[in-house]
């Protein structure tokens, strides 16, 4: 296991590098001059030299990337173009946000999409199952930016029961601790406060939810049907087991490794898809964040936010590679 | 022993009724047995009819713009009511289909021709050639695909043909390593080996042998990518980064219409369920010919 770690995380310094070189080249691959591009076609040649050298374009680009790697290594994610401050330190509560949105997202999509592949395993071919599965494919089919715009109009628009945009109520702002709200309020004793983040967090993360929900929902329902057709089942059955235990300790286990296969790829693409989310809830999150910097053409911004979310996309395909031998002991790795 | 002979060709003739049926033939007959695959294909030939009469049925043009009628619900005049300029929404759905499904196709396209030739070259050569492919694989796959197109689309800048390279860009490491993989398993049979032992050029035994028996995958994987490459499209265009205004693009139609969200829905539904129904199409479609040419990926 150790070496296999050991292994698996060596294998991902040249993934690392390969993806700073193509967040590198967003700015470098810019035809013509990037600092004209970035000030648009009114700046003064003034501004364009200031602004070139600032991103130090007036040098070789090995050096560049080469001070680029450097900068990275200290932890430094360079400046904002549009607020002049420094990305690594005010791009942390847009993380902290974005990654408040995308767990909770996480937890609804796996507890209703693992239930409801399981159930519609279990009555296959029932009602039920026909309805989770026909929903399952709309689910996958559906834009998630639609989803959250009708989601709006209907629950908070027209029914009134949930806040349109934001993450807080801004008449009684909440003081950040660790920008997670959820643990914020509760650690400030503020339950009302609380309650108004649940509230905020309930559209949005359930439209981020739908497609990794169908997508868990279908895997479940077709690794269960495999293993429940198994002969360790039918014995199970056969000694008078209930059904419940059947299928959610002794089933469950073994279909669980495609599953979490699924579940991990889709917490990457949440990070992908929290873009859209955030645009359409005004969430104050990572997404938000490079989708004012585009608007912007604020580069550095935009290498940064990249990096940053494919990186952890990387970790959590690392962790979850990792847990696959937590959950199934039955494979190993060091040979 | 010319009765024996002739016993011998009794027994070779093949009644009629049990010759073998062409393998197409099969594949034909148990995709139209799957309903859903049907309705599909149904779903995605109206969108192409849609697409290709769009100008002859179209009420209005997708630009013709009516101030007087702005934000008008839907009506007998104009079906799907009219949007913040007062264009007719049902006639720029009809001429979006055009888009998408050109954006869909072509981008697909693009990623199947470059990913099939990277996947066949890494997977006969091997060696550091694979190496090297695959690690770039391995760098594009480590992006959340709508985050590779913004990057690409950043460089090139916003429109509907840059959103298109972009689509492309980033499924080219889908399809790269599903051909990879299959040709990998597909050198190993003794009719490759056979074309080497009798002195087969590497480009005729890749295109004439391992290509053909390689694509199946391919044409599965294709009707399934159309479907995410219509919503990356839609993405794109909805964060402004791929149709540039008049263009009736439907993402760029949802971007356009969030701000009338409470004095007018109807210009945000009637787009997203073509969205939707255009993905389910392909979606459904790609399913039904999924178990059909590759029953081992069935799950």
């Amino acid at each position: 296991m150790f070496t296999y770690t050991v292994r698996r995380i060596l294998s991902l310094i040249p993934v690392l590098f390969g993806m700073t070189l193509v967040v590198f080249a967003i700015i470098h691959a810019i035809p013509g001059n990037p600092a004209q591009v970035i000030l648009g076609q009114r700046a003064t040649a003034e501004a364009i030299a200031t602004l070139t050298r600032e991103l130090g374009l007036d040098r070789p680009w090995y050096i560049q990337y080469f001070d680029y790697i450097g900068q990275l290594f200290q932890g430094d994610l360079g400046t904002s173009l549009r607020t002049r401050g420094p990305i690594n330190v005010e791009i942390w509560p847009y993380l902290a946000a974005t990654f408040e949105l995308t767990l909770v997202a996480m937890i609804i999509a796996v507890i209703v999409g693992v239930n409801a592949g399981i159930i519609s395993a279990w009555f296959s071919k029932s009602w039920f199952d026909y309805v989770a599965m026909v929903l399952a494919l709309v689910g996958v089919s559906m834009p998630i930016f639609w989803l959250g715009l009708m989601e709006q109009w209907a629950f908070s628009i027209e029914l009134g029961w949930l806040p349109t945009t934001g993450r807080e109520n801004v008449r009684d702002p909440i003081s950040a601790i660790t920008n997670l709200y959820l643990i914020d309020t509760l650690l400030q004793g503020r339950f009302d406060q609380f309650w108004v983040v649940v509230q905020h967090l309930i559209l949005p993360s359930l439209a981020l939810a739908t497609i990794p929900m169908a997508i868990i929902a279908r895997m479940t329902r077709a690794t269960m049907l495999e293993v429940m057709r198994s002969d360790y089942v039918r014995t199970a059955r056969a000694k008078g087991l209930r059904m419940f235990w059947v299928v959610y300790k002794h089933s469950l286990k073994n279909a669980i490794i495609p599953v979490l296969t699924v579940i991990g790829l889709q917490t990457g693409l949440l990070l992908g898809g929290a873009i859209l989310t955030e645009t359409i809830f005004g969430w104050p999150g990572i997404g938000r964040y490079l989708y004012d910097a585009i608007a912007y053409r604020d580069y550095p911004v935009i290498q940064s936010g990249i990096l940053l979310i494919a990186a952890i996309f990387v970790l959590i395909n690392l962790i979850v590679d990792l847990l696959y031998v937590f959950v199934d002991p039955r494979i190993k790795y060091n040979k | 022993m010319a009765e024996l002979a002739k016993n011998a060709a009794d027994i070779l003739v093949i009644p009629a009724e049990e010759k073998l049926t062409p393998p197409w033939k099969e594949a034909l007959k148990s995709f139209y047995k799957n309903k859903l695959a049907v309705v599909g294909l149904g779903i995605v030939l109206f969108f192409i009819v849609i697409a290709i009469i769009a100008p002859l049925v179209a009420p209005y043009g997708f630009k013709e713009q009516v101030l007087a009628d702005r934000m008008q619900a839907p009506s007998s005049k104009h079906w799907f009511g009219t949007d913040d300029f007062g264009r007719d929404i049902f006639s720029r759905i009809l001429y979006g289909a055009r888009i998408s499904l050109w954006v869909g196709f072509f981008s697909v396209l693009g990623s199947v021709v470059v990913g099939t030739l990277l996947g066949i070259v890494a997977g006969y050569y091997g060696r550091w050639v694979d190496a090297i492919i695959s690690r770039v694989f391995d760098v594009m796959l480590a992006f959340p695909s709508i985050l590779l197109a913004i990057a690409v689309v950043s460089i090139l800048g916003p429109s509907l043909r840059n959103a298109l390279i972009a689509i492309a860009v980033i499924n080219i490491p889908n399809f790269g390593r599903l051909v990879r993989s299959k040709v990998l398993s597909v050198k190993q049979e003794e009719y490759i080996m056979a074309a080497r032992a009798i002195g087969m050029k590497d480009s005729r035994i890749l295109l004439r042998h391992i290509l053909p028996n390689s694509i199946s995958p391919v044409i599965v994987q294709a009707t399934l990518a159309i479907a995410t490459a219509i919503i990356e499209a839609a993405a794109l265009g909805f964060l402004g980064l791929g149709a540039q205004p008049p263009e009736p693009e439907w993402g760029k139609m949802l971007a356009d219409s969030k701000n009338y969200i409470t004095q007018a829905p109807w210009t945000l539904f009637f787009p997203g369920v073509a969205i939707m129904l255009t993905v389910l199409g392909f979606n459904l479609m790609g399913d039904g010919l999924r178990d059909v040419l590759d029953p081992k990926m069935k799950q």
